[in-house]
């Protein structure tokens, strides 16, 4: 009974989502369509790295790492085949004369992704604290120089360019709920409590029979899985990007959206992405100076980042674990449930 | 019990850490419902033979062996699921965890569920969250915690949070239960209630328990037998009566009550 009312109302929502999504561009403006697509996308980022950094405890820096994996095997794979002739002629030519469409590419995006994080986190999930954090680290610097470096399939530091623009708002809605979906279903459920459980203390956890080590991998290589996948849809939301896209500014930009948001919360990182985006976009207007009535302000450029900046540091100092902490937002009433504080 | 292969057999059990022997050629054998308590001054080894026993440590000689299998070179999390549960000295909670989630996250070991189980939300998820659930919340009423379930643990008073651990421990459906000082920090009414909890559980659930403990009171109690370490090397084993009347073991150890 509960569950076909449950069922009712997920579809409903889901068909509401759908219609907005569809009939958004028609309502709003351009530019206001290009916000909510990147707030979706890094709304699938965030919350794959909450997955790790919030709900297993290993603060992982690289997961742009894995979204430029993510963004550049699916942009070579999608790439069209005369486009990857004239951009990309030192392709070997299994590659050359390869090409699969948007949504298989990006799940390919995904799938490397995966295998890489297996890879990476083998050895990286032993550690734990600051250790894990640097050594992550080094792992988006190997990533970037491996990209540089890669020029017959990256084009090196050059512009990588060519990629159809197809990552429409309703591509970026359906996958960021598919991904909160995924994830809320795996973190509140046994996999999740195991997660949790090797956070808060890991001999504890040995001893009530949980091996750290997998146990973190697995929140890893999912993590990986989703950033892949965001990598992809940002690829096909720029249609150009280069190995500094995704490099230091990306990363703050994603970690301040989890602190801020409260890291070992789903909706958290929801309420993270839209406080960043919706300052940074407004102080990005500010950077470009403007006229209130008779005062004219002038340009700050790089105001936005110190901005950003300094209400990161103002979270690390006062709220630590972020807006919504271990929380999660509940449309309870929606769903006909009570609000149950189970899982804290 | 004679020719029967015992719960839990170590023997030769020798664990040095650089110069300090911390563990001498230590053996014990227990059978399922016995309970056998390990007592010794500071530093005697008895935490360092939990940790033996439990694969956080490796020994530099001897065996574990648990139904008649060693098991001194498993990984803990493995032991823990070959059925040897345990608490720590000084309390190891999920603290920021709730007090029912620390106990279903023990209760979960006993009932698998899958990745894939969870995110297609299969019957058998169902299943096994209702079966982890019933079992949690029996445990909990076993300690009368259960109008704290939803408590953090990290905030419960310390007596409490001692048999949260001593339940979470239960909650992986052990066959043997150790236990490093479940006294400690109580207070004598509360470790009279420990005594009565420790010998229910021995009776509903068929456990063999090793108990540490400084308060012979609960000791002299509780146990079937006793072992008396003293700077590594086993002193004496009996009976607590014998226990008590043996002048070495007073010298040792009781003189020091
Ligand atoms: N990991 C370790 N590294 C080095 N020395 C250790 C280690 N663990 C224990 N020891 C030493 O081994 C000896 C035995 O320690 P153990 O913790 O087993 O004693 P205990 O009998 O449990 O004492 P207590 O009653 O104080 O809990 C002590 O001298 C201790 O300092
Ligand atoms: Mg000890």
């Amino acid at each position: 009974m509960s569950g076909a009312v449950r069922l009712l109302a997920a579809l409903i929502g889901l068909a509401v989502l759908a219609a907005a999504a569809i009939y958004a561009p028609a309502v709003l403006d351009d530019y206001m369509v290009r916000v909510l697509i990147v707030m979706c996308i890094n709304a699938v980022l965030v919350s794959s790295l909450a997955l790790g950094n919030g709900f297993t405890g290993v603060f992982s820096i690289g997961h742009v790492g894995f979204v430029a994996v993510g963004a550049y095997v699916s942009g070579i794979l999608a790439l069209p085949l005369e486009a990857k002739a004239s951009l990309l002629p030192d392709l070997p030519s299994w590659l050359a004369s390869w090409y699969i469409g948007f949504l298989p590419s990006t799940i390919a995006g995904g799938l490397v992704c995966v295998a890489l994080a297996f890879a990476v986190g083998a050895p990286l999930m032993r550690l734990s604290g600051h250790f894990v954090s640097v050594a992550t680290l080094g792992f988006l610097v190997i990533v970037n120089v491996v990209l540089i470096n890669a020029d017959d399939f990256t084009r090196g530091a050059r512009t990588f360019t060519g990629i159809p623009m197809q990552t429409t708002l309703p591509w970026a809605l359906g996958w960021l709920v598919v991904t909160l979906v995924v994830l809320a279903r795996i973190v509140y459920a046994p996999t999740g409590r195991a997660y949790r459980a090797v956070r808060e203390d890991t001999i504890a956890a040995q001893a009530i029979g949980l091996d750290v080590l997998p146990t973190r991998l697995s929140a890893f290589v999912l993590g990986a899985f989703f950033a892949g996948v965001g990598g992809s849809l940002y690829g096909h939301y720029l249609g150009s990007f280069s190995p500094k896209s995704f490099y230091l500014q990306y990363t703050f930009l994603l970690v301040s959206m989890l602190v801020i948001g409260g890291m070992g919360s789903l909706t958290g990182s929801i309420v993270g992405v839209i406080a960043v985006t919706l300052l940074s976009e407004l102080l990005r207007n500010l950077e470009r100076g403007m006229d209130i009535g008779p005062i004219t302000v002038p340009p700050l450029y790089g105001a936005a980042q110190i901005v950003l900046g300094i209400i990161f540091i103002f979270f690390m100092i006062f709220r630590p674990s972020g807006a919504l902490g271990d929380r999660e937002l509940r449309l309870g009433w929606l769903l006909g449930r009570r609000n149950s504080s189970e899982r804290t | 019990m004679s020719g029967a292969v015992p719960l839990l057999a170590t023997s030769g059990l020798t664990k040095i850490f650089g110069r300090l022997t911390a563990l001498r050629g230590q053996s014990i054998s227990l059978n399922a419902g016995e309970i056998v308590g390990v007592i010794g001054p500071n530093g005697s080894g008895k935490s360092t033979f939990f940790n033996l026993v439990t694969g956080f440590l490796r020994p530099n000689a001897g065996e574990v062996r648990l139904n008649g299998t060693p098991i001194q070179t498993l990984a803990p999390a493995r032991i823990a699921r070959l059925g040897i549960a345990r608490t720590f000295q000084g309390t190891r909670l999920f603290a920021g965890l709730s007090v029912l989630e620390n106990v279903r996250a023990a209760a979960q070991l006993r009932h698998p569920s899958s990745m894939l189980d969870a995110v297609l939300g299969t019957p058998r998820l169902r299943a096994v969250e209702r079966a982890v659930n019933a079992s949690a919340e029996e445990l909990l009423g076993l300690v009368d915690l259960r109008r704290h379930a939803h408590r953090r643990a990290g905030d419960l008073p310390y007596g409490d949070q001692r048999r949260l651990e001593l339940v979470r421990a239960l909650a992986t459906g052990p066959s043997l239960l150790m236990l490093d000082e479940p006294a400690a920090g109580m207070d004598a009414s509360e470790t009279r209630r420990l005594l009565e909890l420790i010998s229910e559980i021995r009776h509903r659930y068929k456990l063999g328990v090793i108990v540490v403990e400084h308060d012979m009171d609960l000791i002299m109690n509780l146990c079937d037998r006793i072992q008396v370490l003293a700077a590594g090397e086993t002193v004496f084993e009996g009976s607590p009566a014998a226990v008590q009347a043996h002048p070495r073991v007073r010298e040792v150890y009781l003189g020091h009550e």
